[in-house]
């Protein structure tokens, strides 16, 4: 399949892991920020084609697993409201608020809608004109142009029955906190390429200068990995620190400049709370003054709680990749995707989950020898 | 089925949609059964009348099934809800080494059915159970009020006859066997994805859905040494092969690279955020069979239209019980799960 297959080639992966080995002297660690990295990395196996000096560590890209347990609550109450048909993208249902998840919210009566796009919960808010429609709107900087988009439409349409449940977050503070935080092994980003489609390279310009930090903007498929985690060590033993675009099929250096526009004129930047990792100033995206109306906070008047994690969950550390998911005590045995404590175990960009689905059973390392081709039958 | 034509023979400006009373046990509920149930399943089992079928006695073992189909829409490319419960159950006699004999149909019809809807489903069942070489021979029809169901649900048993000395089954299955897989996987689920969804791709995606008979009882009359056969459903090859492996206590090596996948399934998956070895399959299956046999065993299929893409996809070695690992595109290795949770609800 075009585009997909040409990046999953063994023969190239293997001429990449050479020439990695090739050029690295020295230990480093790498983190890719983004969870579908996570995922293809896991998933591939792309770590275990590299040269034993070099460590991938996750990051906090799961938008999911890093929305906290008070704005999942103010969720679920909207989604039980008898008025309200509450919209989500499916990844959302089954993450653990402090009591219960959306999916037993639905299982009570909620009328919970899985949608593919916010467009989709406009339309829905066209269709039942005396019904509330809700939709969750989770992610990072790639998704906001939609969500803004569906603000905008709603707007233009003079929809009176449709908002927004804003928890957008924005990846650039959060590599900073991680920079910032006490104790950080993190010596070099893969940048989210899907993000950086969006918002193009500056604000990362801005992270490598000041922290002198080496950050190759990487795409999701496995030789986009081993590519980018090359560009990266390559720069770490020359003693550089740039921001270099591996991804170059998508991302430009301005990104995409009316999608930028659009976020701007529905969203303005605003401090938020991660799950696990805390409040992060300017970190968040909320409505701005003019689009208000569409707050679904606002909108049903939600006293927001806090807390409610379950003080088992190691999330904090795996999201700021202190510590692999497979570390912390609870993994696997008390925790999983069936009875999760934390939102990386369920999130399809979760560490935890990515870990838990390919990686649970000890020794999954070798080649097996499996008679492949019919042409010796 | 050619003396049927395609037109509902109920007199339609009369009855357009089912009603309460067509599964309420007087008139309507006989004309029914007479006029558009009886006359395309016909057969002399079936044509007794009787409370149920009385079935002569074989000699063999037996086989018996049971299944429920409340896919959503009832048709999709491909296929439809009529002639899924057939091949459904036709598949899980197969899957048991047995030439599949009898099927019973229970239907259960919310009222305001068209009647024309439930006409084509019936239609295509009878045409399903031809070609399957099975008979329907008893059934039953019940109607719920509008809102209580969702259109047509379907149940069908089904006996098969083992006519062999075979012992298929996971307990048979040895370290050392190969892993045949017949066809290309993922097609029926994003089939149904497609049409729920409004996706459109360049060409239509078609539901694999077919008898499996046929192709298993090739094997089986070639003599081929069969230690385990399983379709594949619901949760994708990965189900089948982590089913397999928990019970019968071995590990399972595949290799990503073998496993035929179409580009448009490919295409979809990748657009869906879906992995095609969790995706939905209704004509596929896993063969276990000792190496020897899989090299007498290949021909077979790829002679079938149904296996003509069939390959070697793993193997099974002693190692960790329930564990199934797989070789990945690029030369990694990670295991393959058991689904957790709805890859997508009602798909068969």
């Amino acid at each position: 399949m075009k585009y997909v297959s040409e990046y999953r080639d063994a023969r190239k992966a293997a001429h990449y892991a050479k020439a990695l080995a090739r050029v690295v002297t020295h230990p480093w660690t790498i983190m890719e920020v983004c969870g579908g990295q996570t995922h293809a990395i896991v998933k591939y196996g792309v770590d275990q084609l590299l040269p034993r000096q070099v460590t991938l560590v996750h990051g906090p890209g799961c938008p999911v697993c890093v929305t906290p347990v008070g704005l999942l609550d103010a969720a679920m109450e909207i989604a039980s409201r008898p008025e309200v048909i509450f919209c989500s993208f499916g990844d959302m249902l089954r993450v653990p608020g402090s009591a219960r998840d959306l999916l037993s919210v639905k299982a009570a009566g909620g009328d919970l809608r899985v949608v593919y796009s916010p467009l989709d919960a406009v339309k829905l808010a066209r269709e039942h004109p005396t019904r509330e429609v809700v939709f969750f709107a989770v992610g990072f900087e790639t998704t906001a142009p939609a969500n803004a988009m569906a603000v905008y439409q709603a707007h233009r349409m003079g929809l009176r029955n449709f908002s927004l449940l804003v928890a957008h977050v924005l990846i650039p503070p959060a590599m900073e906190a991680i920079l910032a935080a006490p104790g950080n092994r993190v010596q070099g980003f893969l940048a989210p390429g899907h993000v950086c489609t969006v918002m193009g390279s500056p604000e990362y310009e801005a992270i490598a200068g000041r922290h002198r930090v080496p950050i190759v903007i990487t795409g999701f498929e496995p030789l986009d990995i081993l590519q980018g985690v090359f560009l990266c060590v390559k720069q770490l033993e020359e003693g550089r620190a740039e921001v270099e675009n591996q991804y170059a099929r998508s991302v430009r250096r301005e990104g995409n400049r009316e999608a930028q526009q659009l976020i701007r004129e529905v969203f303005r930047v605003c401090p938020r709370e991660w799950r696990g990792l805390g409040e992060i100033p300017g970190s968040g995206l909320t409505l701005q003054d003019q689009y208000a109306a569409y707050d679904a906070e606002r909108r049903f008047n939600l006293a927001r709680t806090t807390g409610g994690e379950s003080p088992e969950c190691r999330s904090g550390l795996v999201l700021q990749g202190a510590i692999k998911p497979q570390e912390c005590p609870a993994f696997g045995t008390r925790c999983t995707p069936e009875h999760p404590l934390g939102a990386p175990m369920v999130s399809s960009e979760g560490a935890c989950a990515a870990y838990y689905r390919y990686r649970r059973a000890r020794g999954v390392t070798g080649n097996d020898q499996i008679p492949k081709t019919n042409d010796q039958w | 089925m050619g003396e049927f034509g395609l037109s509902c023979p109920l007199p339609i400006d009369q009855y357009p949609t089912v009603l309460l009373a067509h599964g309420g046990g007087g008139t309507l509920m006989h004309q029914l059964i007479g006029k558009v149930f009886r006359p395309v399943f016909r057969n002399p089992l079936l044509d007794v009348g009787h409370d149920g079928a009385l079935l002569p006695a074989v000699g063999h073992r037996l086989a018996f099934t049971t299944d429920s189909f409340v896919v959503r829409p009832l048709f999709f490319p491909g296929g439809d809800i009529g002639s899924l419960a057939v091949h459904g159950t036709v598949n899980d006699l197969a899957m048991c080494g047995a030439r599949p004999l009898y099927l019973s149909a229970g239907f259960i019809l919310e009222e305001g059915l068209p009647m024309e809807t439930l006409w084509r489903i019936v239609q295509s069942m009878g045409r399903a159970a031809e070609s399957a070489g099975v008979h329907l021979v008893t059934g039953d029809t019940k109607v719920v009020e509008r809102g209580k169901g969702d259109g047509v649900f379907i149940n069908t048993s089904g006996v098969g006859v083992i006519e062999h000395d075979l012992r298929i089954a996971p307990q048979s299955v040895r370290p050392g066997d190969l892993i045949l897989l017949n066809g290309d996987i993922g097609r029926h689920g994003i089939a149904i994805m497609a049409v729920r969804e409004g996706l459109s791709f360049e060409t239509t995606i078609e539901s694999d859905s077919a008898s499996l008979s046929g192709l298993v009882m090739d094997l089986l009359k070639a003599g081929v040494e069969i230690h385990c056969l399983r379709d594949l459903t619901r949760g994708g090859l990965s189900s089948a092969l982590v089913e397999i492996a928990e019970t019968a206590r071995v590990q399972i090596a595949i290799d990503e690279r073998s496993i035929p996948i179409r580009e448009e399934v490919q295409g979809a998956c990748e657009i869906l955020g879906l992995d095609p070895l969790y995706v939905a399959n209704e004509g596929r299956f896993v063969a276990f069979v000792p190496s020897a046999a899989a090299e007498r065993a290949l021909p077979i299929l790829h002679a079938h239209p149904l296996g003509r893409e069939a390959s070697v996809i793993g193997i099974v070695r002693k190692g960790q019980a329930g564990l199934v690992t797989m070789t990945t595109a690029i030369g990694g290795s990670r295991i393959v799960d058991m689904l957790s949770g709805e890859q997508l609800p009602r798909i068969c």
